[in-house]
């Protein structure tokens, strides 16, 4: 499995550039990862949406659809389109530190 | 120059419960990726966008091969033997029964997911030629459906598109 240094730390990733270890993640990491994003920076919303991903993926073992993130982190389809734009499915879940979402909804 | 954005089209003609998913779900993990989207309703397509109809599209168990009675619980792969299909009542349980499964799969209704796809940014179409043979109107269609246009405008505004056809 190749590794990379992200904010100043060395973390294991896949091939697509997610962590494979969500342990290994910080809040630096996921503001240097929202960059590579594209995202200038993370605001509360943001940080809703990444809190609720990390606590969903503790629970069931793998990175929330988008569908479960609008039923559950307190955020819109409309909104989280906005918070990440361009794909929010990839970006979401690579910058809370997870693997793609499972499942199609 | 900018490069240009990924961009798939959909072509609903069928207005069959199952028919409707196809570009639901295909749609909304395009948007997830990034990718714009198109969809096209014509035909019997339009009844996804009706708003009289949405919420009561149906799958008939007739002519259907491929639906067997292992979604009832029986084992197996058991048909339902055509005559039996036919019989007042058998589409209906068919769709409730259809409905239960994908709502298990937490699957959102038709007409919610079509919100959630605008929500996101894709663009609905009503095609002319059925809805004029339709007789149906703007005011028929749900929220979200931009306008009606014509064969010739839907291949202007799907230039460099992924069109799939359903």
């Amino acid at each position: 499995m190749p590794t990379r240094e992200i904010a100043g730390k060395t973390v294991q990733v896949n091939e697509e550039g997610f962590m494979t270890v969500p342990g290994e993640w910080t809040k630096e990491i996921a503001e240097a990862l929202a960059k590579e994003e594209g995202l200038p920076e993370l605001t509360a919303a943001h940080w809703q949406t990444i809190d609720f991903c990390r606590k969903k993926a503790t629970e069931t073992g793998s990175a929330p659809t988008l569908r479960a993130i609008t039923a559950g982190a307190g955020v819109s389809t409309k909104e989280l389109f906005t918070l990440f734009p361009k794909g929010p499915a990839k970006k979401v879940a690579r910058i809370s530190g997870l693997g793609k979402p499972e499942g199609c909804v | 120059m900018t490069e240009q954005n990924r961009h798939v089209a959909f072509i609903c003609s069928k207005g069959n419960l199952d028919m409707a998913y196809p570009a639901l779900v295909m749609g909304w993990a395009a948007l997830g990726n990034g990718i714009d989207v198109t969809i096209f309703f014509t035909f019997w397509g339009l009844d996804l966008i009706n708003k009289a109809r949405v919420d009561h599209l149906e799958i008939p168990p007739v002519a259907n091969t491929s639906m067997k009675m292992n979604m009832m619980g029986v084992p197996g792969y058991v048909g339902i033997p055509q005559f039996m299909g036919g019989i007042p009542g058998m589409t209906a349980f068919a769709t409730a029964l259809m409905k239960r499964k994908m709502e298990q799969l937490e699957v959102p209704p038709v007409r919610e997911y079509l919100q959630m796809l605008v929500d996101a940014g894709a663009k609905l179409y009503a095609c002319k030629m059925s809805v004029d043979m339709m007789g149906l109107k703007m005011d028929d269609f749900v929220d979200g459906v931009q306008s009606i246009v014509t064969a010739g405008d839907f291949m202007d505004m799907t230039e460099g598109a992924q069109t799939i056809f359903i």
